[in-house]
């Protein structure tokens, strides 16, 4: 067994185990970590497979930007641990069930169908690339990415435009309690606005005093 | 013996299966839903990436990078409707979306 059988069982290894963790962790807090270790291993397989540019694509944009704002909501959010947990256990001898059997059948037919298929040889990968001549995986990935894909790329950065867009409408409001006043009307105030004189007139006159004193 | 392509498929469908799972499991946690859905991608991702090595065609990896784009919009809009969801109804129970009576 060389050492790149070795590492991939050991990145294998550690990615089941951690998706598993993923989804019977208790606390959402540890799951998302368990979901950071997984796709670090999984960066580590694509490196052996090498995909050295989407390796370090997913460690940067998933592990330091998604998974991050993952653990942001997680954190803000008040989660009611025992309710969303009820029937966990109910549902786990068919999900497990389930689980293993779609496991067993796809391995089955992937084992027996594609086990023969070896390594290719480096000048195979670098007649895919196109050039014949060795290229980066970044050089060749980017050259068919901004020449064959041009309109794909542009219409994936429109759908992160929209996300943007839309995850901030989501999410903004104006809250009720809030005391801030506006500035510009302030500025624009007259005094006619704020001091209004009202000319009020005497309906009654005045008693005079003299005539009560008579009178007492 | 070395990996081969059907060892890495067999990962990925290992790890499909568990998000299955997952899915079945945490059927009121909407966060962990929207993780398992991650777990899914991902193990797309690993196909794509497993074929585009063992049979020399970089087009996999291309389509590796949309799906990566793709999942990062649909988490980002999925965790801004989760915080509204929260902040309307005080939980993130799924079972408690009941308001159309569906």
């Amino acid at each position: 067994m060389d050492a790149k059988t070795g590492f991939f069982y050991l990145f294998s290894v550690v990615l089941l185990y951690a998706a598993f963790r993923v989804i019977s962790a208790r606390n959402p807090v540890h799951a998302v970590l368990h979901l950071m270790l997984a796709f670090s291993q999984a960066a580590g397989l694509w490196l052996m497979l090498k995909a050295e540019f989407l390796a370090i694509a997913l460690v940067l944009v998933y592990l330091g930007a998604v998974m991050v704002l993952f653990l942001f909501v997680v954190m803000m959010l008040d989660v009611d641990i025992e309710q969303v947990r009820q029937g966990f256990w109910r549902h786990f001898p068919l999900a497990a069930s389930i689980g293993v059997l779609i496991a067993l059948e796809m391995a089955a037919v992937l084992m027996g169908g594609f086990r023969g298929i070896e390594e290719p040889k480096a000048a195979v990968l670098d007649a895919a690339a196109g050039q014949g001549a060795t290229l980066s995986n970044a050089k060749a990935l980017g050259q068919l990415m901004y020449t064959k894909y041009l309109y794909p790329v542009e219409i994936a950065a429109v759908i992160l435009l929209v996300a943007m867009i839309a995850a901030i409408a989501l999410t903004l409001r104006k809250r009720k309690d809030s005391k801030a006043i506006n500035p510009a009307l302030q500025v624009h105030v007259r005094a006619a606005d704020r001091l209004q004189l009202v000319k009020l007139e005497a309906t009654r006159a005045a008693p005079e005093p003299v005539a009560e004193e008579k009178q007492a | 013996m070395t990996p081969t392509l059907g060892h890495f498929l067999t990962l990925g469908a290992m790890l499909f299966a568990l998000a299955v799972v997952g899915i079945f499991l945490n059927r009121r946690n909407l966060i962990v839903l929207l993780m398992a859905i991650e777990l899914m991608l991902l193990a797309v991702n690993m196909n794509f990436v497993a074929f585009s090595h063992y049979l020399g065609d970089m087009h996999g990896q291309v389509f590796v990078f949309f799906i990566l784009t793709v999942a990062a919009a649909e988490s980002a809009i999925g965790l801004a409707i989760l915080v509204l969801l929260f902040r309307n109804k005080t939980n993130i129970d799924a079972q408690s979306l009941d308001t159309l009576q569906g």
